[in-house]
């Protein structure tokens, strides 16, 4: 099997990208890690604190319930955007100028800014002048996303559909025009129904772009802060305090450094180790298919 | 199994066809008689499939009717005309077994499970992929897709018509000789109304009872195999099939003579009355080079180049024509000798066809 000729020189030709990599990933996370480990009473002095914050953290309801939000908030716009994204996607025109129109207006809500959208949404549901808002009030809905609990998650769900569905029926569309006619055409001659159409043609033609959006719709929601931050800043209380919103308090709110840090390394892994989760099950699945 | 009838058919992608150059389906006439195989011959753009998606439902066409043992089914849909098509490219469902991409359409039709395993069983036998029913269909070669293809076009008996659609393109050699003969033994069995496009003229000549050549979205001609050969009724049908194609002169023709560059030549018949741009044809296997016997028979031409084929020899010649010389071809069987000093080429007067206008013209007897 080795018939390949051993030269350690070729170790100097990793070199460049070693450095590269340790500049731009690796030294700033090692400072992250050594904040992590340390406490201070200012002055620029620190003493070793050994896993005392990850210990902490770890025991702290704050925590778990910021994680818990967070999972709550992806799973549900998953679920949401997802069978939508698909759903759109399967009614977009195939070809002419519709089909341009329709790529137009759905790529514009993916190019307006985190922030800008958070504002948009926060005039647009205010209950004095926004609107929704405004609107649901005279109709006799209690909505008012500053003080009430439900009003505020789906104010921040609906937000994030408006905001991101566009990138999965994108994502699906590309993938469905891929599909040659004779596919269509063949399962008219084997009187397949709508359903079978999209179950055994459409779905399987478009599952791995529908995997690479779900997996970038997951990272994306799992970071999120800026558009629930502008919106309702967290709150009513806690409510929506996700795990980007406590990390930044905790930061730059507080200055705990050192619980900060920890939080920041836990919050990295875990993301880290979804992603990683997710891509082997997905590659695990696909090969598995090949083969059998 | 229905008599597939074409009425008055014509069909153009444009929405306001103003001449016929704007058809990509002159307009046809034809009957296709119960239980016959038929090919449907012609280069790539001819039309055929244009003919093919019309028979099939999938392209509704702006003229003409088209009925199924008498019964109109112009404005039916695909599904109703109950036909079963294998397109060029492998259409397999690849989330499905092979078992289960063969069972699809009887699944669809509802019907009996007894019978689904039965048909499937003799079908997988027929396309020799028994011991693959249960994988994914995902993983198999383009072949090996192409024969699920196949199988689910044919895994219902009760089908007006199977089409076919170039199945056979992305096939390897081999197996095209015994995929051909299986569909051809499954016509023998079922008696299926087959119609079966293609561009490759052994393929349709091997397949099928009758062929029809398109050219230029007109139907050319249609006939069995032997008359394609002896009789092409057009010069497109003459130059496309046969390898080489017809050796074509211009020619004046006077009683039972014609007159081409560099000499005349003796017909079978005599041709009175023609008119336009007049043509003989002769087919390389009906021409040969002989030495000269200073006689002064046949007509004067030179050996250009000479392909050795195996079972034959191909000569392309040239002779004198009135702007440069004419290039003809002549197939020289086993065993006969060519060689420079052969400067005389002869036809078999029998053998010869005339053309007025690129169409053949019958003889009278002389």
């Amino acid at each position: 099997m080795n018939d390949k000729t051993v030269n350690q020189k070729a170790w100097l030709l990793v070199l460049p990208v070693l450095a590269l990599v340790a500049f731009s990933a690796v030294i700033p996370l090692m400072t992250v890690v050594n904040y992590s480990v340390q406490d201070t009473f200012g002055n620029n002095q620190f003493f070793p604190a050994g896993l005392e914050w990850f210990e902490e953290l770890l025991a702290s309801d704050r925590m778990w319930n910021a994680l818990g939000r967070q999972v709550a908030f992806s799973a549900i716009i998953l679920a949401i955007e997802v069978p939508l994204g698909v759903f759109i996607a399967l009614n977009m025109p195939k070809r002419g100028a519709w089909a341009s129109v329709c790529l137009v207006l759905m790529s514009l809500p993916l190019l307006i800014p985190w922030n800008v959208v958070g504002t948009i949404w926060q005039i647009f549901g205010r209950v004095d002048i926004g609107l929704l808002g405004a609107t649901l009030a005279e109709l006799g809905i209690d909505y008012n996303y500053t003080q009430d609990f439900y009003a505020a998650w789906a104010t921040v769900i609906v937000m994030d559909v408006w905001h991101w569905t566009s990138l999965v029926a994108l994502l699906g569309y590309a993938g469905l025009q891929s599909i040659p006619d004779a596919y269509y055409q063949a399962a008219k001659i084997d009187q397949a129904s709508r359903w079978a159409v999209f179950r055994y043609i459409e779905l399987p033609k478009m599952s791995g772009v529908l995997m690479i959006a779900i997996l970038l719709r997951f990272m994306d929601s799992f970071m999120i802060y800026t558009e629930p931050f502008v919106v309702t800043g967290g709150g009513p209380g806690n409510d929506t305090t996700f795990l980007s919103i406590d990390l930044v308090k905790m930061a730059l709110g507080q200055f705990d450094l050192g619980p900060a840090a920890a939080f920041s390394l836990m919050y990295f892994l875990v993301i880290l180790l979804v992603s990683w989760v997710f891509y082997t099950v997905m590659t695990t699945m696909d090969a598995r298919e090949g083969r059998k | 199994m229905a008599k597939i009838t074409l009425d008055n058919l014509a069909h153009s992608y444009l929405a306001n066809p103003k001449g016929p150059e704007d058809y990509a389906l002159q307009q046809l006439d034809h009957d296709w008689a119960d239980g016959e195989a038929y090919a449907l011959l012609g280069a790539s753009g001819c039309g055929k499939s244009t003919l093919l998606n019309i028979i099939s439902g999938l392209l509704r066409p702006s003229q003409g009717r088209i009925l199924f043992d008498g019964v109109d089914v112009t404005d039916a849909p695909t599904a109703a005309r109950n036909i079963a098509q294998v397109f060029q490219f492998p259409v397999v469902y690849d989330t499905m077994t092979v078992r289960e991409n063969l069972a699809f359409p009887l699944r669809n039709r509802g019907a009996d499970p007894a019978y689904i395993a039965e048909r499937v069983a003799s079908i997988a036998a027929m396309i020799g992929m028994e011991a693959t029913l249960d994988r994914k269909a995902r993983g198999l070669t383009a072949d090996a897709k192409q024969k699920i293809s196949l199988g689910r076009g044919m895994v219902r008996e009760d089908v007006n018509a199977l089409l076919f659609d170039e199945p056979l393109t992305v096939i390897d050699p081999q197996m095209k000789w015994e995929l051909r003969t299986q569909l051809k033994s499954l016509h023998h069995d079922f008696g299926h109304t087959m119609i079966y496009v293609t561009h490759d003229q052994t393929e349709a000549l091997t397949f099928a009872d009758k062929v029809v050549v398109m050219h230029e979205g007109r139907v050319v001609q249609i006939g069995t195999p032997e008359a394609l050969f002896e009789t092409p009724a057009h010069t497109f049908v003459g130059y496309f099939i046969g390898s080489p194609g017809m050796n074509l002169l211009p020619a004046e023709i006077e009683g039972t003579t014609a007159r081409v560059p560099g000499g005349t030549v003796q017909l079978g018949a005599a041709y009175p009355g023609l008119q336009g741009k007049v043509e003989i044809g002769v087919r390389p296997e009906y021409a040969r080079l002989l030495p000269d016997d200073g006689s002064g028979a046949g007509l004067p031409a030179r050996i250009r180049r000479v392909e050795d084929v195996g079972r034959h020899k191909i000569v392309r010649a040239e002779i004198d024509g009135p702007s440069g010389p004419l290039p003809v071809n002549v197939v020289a069987p086993e065993g006969a000798g060519v060689g420079l000093d052969q400067t005389r080429l002869h036809f078999d007067p029998a053998r010869i066809n005339v053309y007025a206008d690129d169409w053949r013209v019958e003889g009278a007897a002389a």
